[in-house]
Parts: structure tokens; sequence; C-alpha cells
């Protein structure tokens, strides 16, 4: 196996064997994206960033970081022409855990623009390609952290997910991804979204990486007021491949038409093993389910609208006149500014959110989306007093072709059917590789318990991964 | 529903200008995703206390004590137009 196909867990063991270094670990990384960026457009910016020579490091491993998460000095643009040529002047709070742990950045993972997208189509640097299948999308908004880990452009990477971020597109590209329970990663230097929403995750080739990389970055910061001051715990202590007497819960709202016949027999057959091994699975109802999709693009749309105003032509990024030769105002370059630094769906969800905040508008969008957010949680709180774990496919279908949904912003929307009511409910969700569909794209199974269990998450996934060999699977570009 | 009078009124709101016609397919787009939001009105919610946020936080302070911040000059080299230590802007004051 090349070097860079190994899981971050095998390169340290090889480090500490002797039989390879981090350096020839970065380098063979480097080649790779050489050789195969070209197909898959996963990065944004390429950064030489110089080697992080941290002695004793504790995980001296490359790693891709999505366009949204601050690095000092380097281009940081959220795959948006608004933030051209931005150069952040501080790390977000991750990045400064990964410095301590050696890590070596290579840049900036592509995304959909703002994290508004579910395909990496909506970036100011064109679209990602699923490594999978060329023609297909690589999901979203995460698509280049998820594409770049399947391509074996990186050995790891980070993203965001406010609404399924991290989880669809691992699903579509075959890869881990987790979105940690809100809070228990900080948000700091992670350029807002919907701040009662985004969360930072991982991105790894399996599970055990999963856990290892959320250690390197899980933990209380009081440069993010809505972290959680809770006790950490060694996450790879709950890498136990052991099913039995887990209470597993299935929602039948998640297996509703519009799921793809290859999808459920994968899903399927995952619970009929987790079955096999010890688990014991009941069916329930989670009566709101169907209303996530509309709360969210309300909650989440209104929030962006608010963190969006930022983004102003005043202080830093583009800044734009008009065209006329006439005096100009500050509202006409605020106007103008934005109208050119950002895209189609940028515009389209601040404009949606502006108006379910507006006046009159308030209490029948707004408010009334966050009491169904309430009766949502209190789905997933009901069900938590009785089961350990939840399991869903990530989403209804494999990755679609590129161009397949950009005309119907709403069929796009509801590709995140499965995965919205994690972010709404706070709880952790992981996408895992359960399987291939006919035409050969995977399929990913979710993954959800209580909050701050994540130990719970990964013993569940490790003990379903662990009798598999979907994650062994390495794509040839 | 919603009309372009309206999607031109809320683009002003967001202080982003928009073009005829992208007013037009936005007008489009807008109403479809709002017809599909409706669905929210069949649930009676009249007793349902609103969520804002799934943490049960209260406010967090710290001590006030001047710490180290970014300096001034780092960033005002970030803005595109600057002047002795100010942002520039167009005249706003006649």
């Amino acid at each position: 196996m090349k070097l860079n196909e190994l899981t971050a867990h095998e390169a340290l063991a090889a480090f500490k064997a002797k039989t390879t270094t981090p350096k020839a670990l970065l380098e063979t990384v480097k080649n790779a994206i050489n050789r195969t960026e070209k197909k898959v457009n996963a990065f944004a910016h390429l950064d030489e960033i110089p080697y992080n020579s941290k002695e004793d490091a504790k995980a001296p491993i490359p790693i891709a970081i999505k366009d949204n998460i601050c690095i000092k000095d380097y281009p940081t643009t959220c795959a948006s022409h608004i933030l051209k040529n931005f150069k952040p002047l501080y790390d977000a709070t991750v990045i400064s855990k990964l410095r301590e742990s050696g890590a070596n950045f290579l840049g900036h993972s592509n995304m959909d623009e703002f994290a508004f997208g579910s395909s990496t189509e909506t970036s100011h640097f064109g679209p990602t390609k699923n490594p999978w299948n060329l023609d297909c999308v690589p999901g979203g908004s995460s698509g280049g952290s998820a594409a770049a880990v399947a391509a074996n452009e990186t050995i790891w990477a980070l993203g965001s997910d406010t609404g399924g971020s991290i989880r669809q597109p691992a699903s579509f590209c075959g890869v881990v991804g987790l979105k940690p329970t809100y809070g228990l990663v900080s948000r700091y230097g992670l350029i807002a979204f919907a701040s009662s929403l985004d969360q930072i995750g991982p991105f790894t080739k399996d599970v055990e990486d999963c856990a290892l990389l959320l250690n390197l970055i899980a933990g209380h910061d009081e440069y993010d007021s809505t972290s959680a001051k809770i006790e950490i715990p060694d996450y790879t202590k709950s890498l136990i491949n052991d099913a039995k007497g887990l209470k597993i819960a299935i929602p039948k709202e998640y297996f509703i038409e519009g799921i793809s016949p290859d999808v459920k027999a994968s899903v399927d057959e995952a619970i009929a093993l987790l079955k096999k091994k010890g688990a014991t699975f009941t069916e329930i109802s989670m009566p709101h389910t169907e209303y996530a999709v509309a709360t969210y693009y309300i909650l989440a749309t209104a929030e962006a609208s608010s963190n969006l105003a930022r983004f102003d032509g005043i202080q830093y990024g583009l800044r734009s006149l008009p065209k006329e030769q006439r005096k100009t105002s500050l509202i006409d370059l605020y106007e103008e500014t934005r109208n050119q630094g950002f895209g189609q769906e940028a515009k389209r969800r601040i404009m949606l959110g502006t108006y379910s905040l507006s006046a009159g508008y308030y209490d029948a969008y707004y408010l009334r989306a966050q009491k169904v957010r309430t009766l949502i949680k209190k789905d997933f709180d009901d069900a938590f007093k009785q089961f350990d774990a939840i399991i869903t496919p990530t989403s209804p279908t494999t990755a679609f072709k590129i161009g397949e949904k950009t005309s119907n912003p709403l069929s796009m929307y509801l590709s995140d059917i499965y995965t919205i009511s994690a972010n709404l409910a706070g709880i952790p969700a992981v996408s895992i590789p359960c399987g291939f569909s006919k035409d050969n794209l995977p399929i990913g199974l979710q993954i959800m318990t209580k909050p701050f269990d994540e130990q719970m998450l990964f013993r569940t996934a490790y003990s379903y991964e662990q009798n598999t060999d979907w994650h062994k699977k390495r794509v040839n570009l | 529903m919603i009309t372009k009078k309206d999607v031109q009124y809320i683009a002003h709101l967001s202080r982003i200008h928009l073009a005829e016609n992208e007013a037009e397919s936005l007008t489009k787009n807008l109403e479809g995703i709002l017809t599909y939001i409706e669905k929210l009105k069949k649930l009676d919610v009249a007793d349902v206390k609103p969520t804002s946020h799934v943490l049960p936080l209260e406010n967090v302070f710290r001590e006030d004590v001047v710490r180290e911040s970014l300096s001034q000059n780092d960033v005002m080299n970030m803005a595109v137009e600057k002047n002795k230590g100010s942002f520039k802007v167009p005249q706003v004051i006649e």
C-alpha cells in the first residue's frame, strides 16, 4: 500500500517502527496531490506552509482544512469572491491545537460558498468531483475535505457541519465523517454560517482515526462562549468491538419513499450484521422528522443573514462600486460589493433569512420554526431515554450527477433530509461507509447518540466497521 | 405570494443590489421554498416554548482585564481603503 493511502493510526505505527518518517509521508501526499488534483479539484488553496518541526509531536500527520477555518496568514475565503485575498490575523482554536500536535496543513479544501450547499458546486473555485466517479458531486458543503480524503490527497481533514455538511459528503465519498455534539469543539476561527448549529468535525478513512482526530480538537475554549465545560475522555478507549446489549432505534420516518433501493438494502444489511453481533433493534416513530428541512431553512438562513452582514467591503475582502458615473453613497458601496461578492445561493439564503426576520413575518416564520425545533429535539430526548443509539441512512441516495440539482434549490435542500435533525437537536452523529450501489458509488450509515455521548457513537460505529471491509476500499485515480 | 417588488425590497434590506433578471429568478425560487415551508403551519405550537440554543448555557463572563490583542496596524492593512488609521468610505454627511 502506498504511504498516502495509509490511515493516520497506521502512519503513526510506521513512524514508531521507523519504517517511514513524517517528512516522507508529507512528501508522498504532496506528490499525490500533484498527480490527481487536476481531476478532483479538492482544494481551494494549496499552501506552502513551512514544515511543522515540533519535537515529540503526538500526530505529525498531513491534514486538509475546510476553507472556512482560519489559518493565520494563509488565504481563508469560504470559497467566496467576497473574501478574495482575505488572510486571517489569527488561527482558529482547532488550528492552534493541531499545530501543537505536529500537524502539517496542506491547504484549504474546497466547499460550497459559505457552506451553502450540498454538492460543492457553488464554490467560486469551481466544483469538486467525486473521486469514485468524476461525473458526480462529492456532496457538500465540505465536499473538498471528503474528496481529498477519498482521493488519498490527504490522510485526514477537517470540515464543518451545519445541516449535514460533514456527514453527507462523507457518505457520498465513502469515508468517515463526524459532527460532534454542539459545543464539544470550539468554533473560534470558524467563519460563522448559523451559530446555533455549526460544528467543526473530522473526516477520516476509518473510525479509529476519527476518534484520534476528535481527541486532538475537542475541549473547552474561553474564546467560544458556547463551548461546553466538560471533561474530555480519551475517545480511542471507546473503540470497542462489542455490540452485545446495545439498544438501537430505527425511526420509520427515515425509510420513506424517495430512498434509493440500493441505500435501503445496504442499511438493512448493516442492521442485520449488528443484530447478529448482539444488538437489539426496535422500530420507533419520530413524528416531527418531516418538518426538519423546513425548520432548518428558516433558522439557518435567518442566522446566516445576520452573520453575513459583516461582509460589506469596508474592513477586509472585496470592495465594489457601481459602474454608473454618479456620486456613490455608502449604501451603494454595500449593495454593489455584496452583489458582486456573493454567488446566487448565498444571495438566496441571505434574502430568505432576511425575509423571515423582517417585520410582519417574524412570528409566522422564525418564531414558529424555533418552536418546531423544540418538538424535533423532544423526539430525540424521548428516544434516548430508552435507546443507546439511532441508526438511519446518511442520505436517501448516493452521489448525484454534477449539474443535476443546481436549477432546483429545493431538491438540493431535500438531499439533507436525514442529517438536518441532528444539528437542530445538537446531538452527535457520524456517517460511516456501509456499502456500494450497483454503479459503484459509496453508501453511508448514520449513527446518532445523545449529547456528549461520543463514546457510545464510537463503540457502535467500531462494532460495525470492524466486521466489514468497506473502509479499506481505496480509489484508483 | 411573494412578488418581484417584495424581492427587491428584501434585497435592499439585505444590502444586495439585484439585476432585473436576477430578481425574477429569485422570486420564482423563493416562492417555491416559501410554499414548502408553509407545512410548518400544520402544527399546533401555541403551548410550545421556542428553542434558540440547545445547550443550557447561562451568561458567560470573564474578568475585565486588558489582554494582548491584534495590532491596529495589522487590522488596518486588510482594509481596501484607509486614511490615517481609519477606514475610508464614500461621504456620508453632506
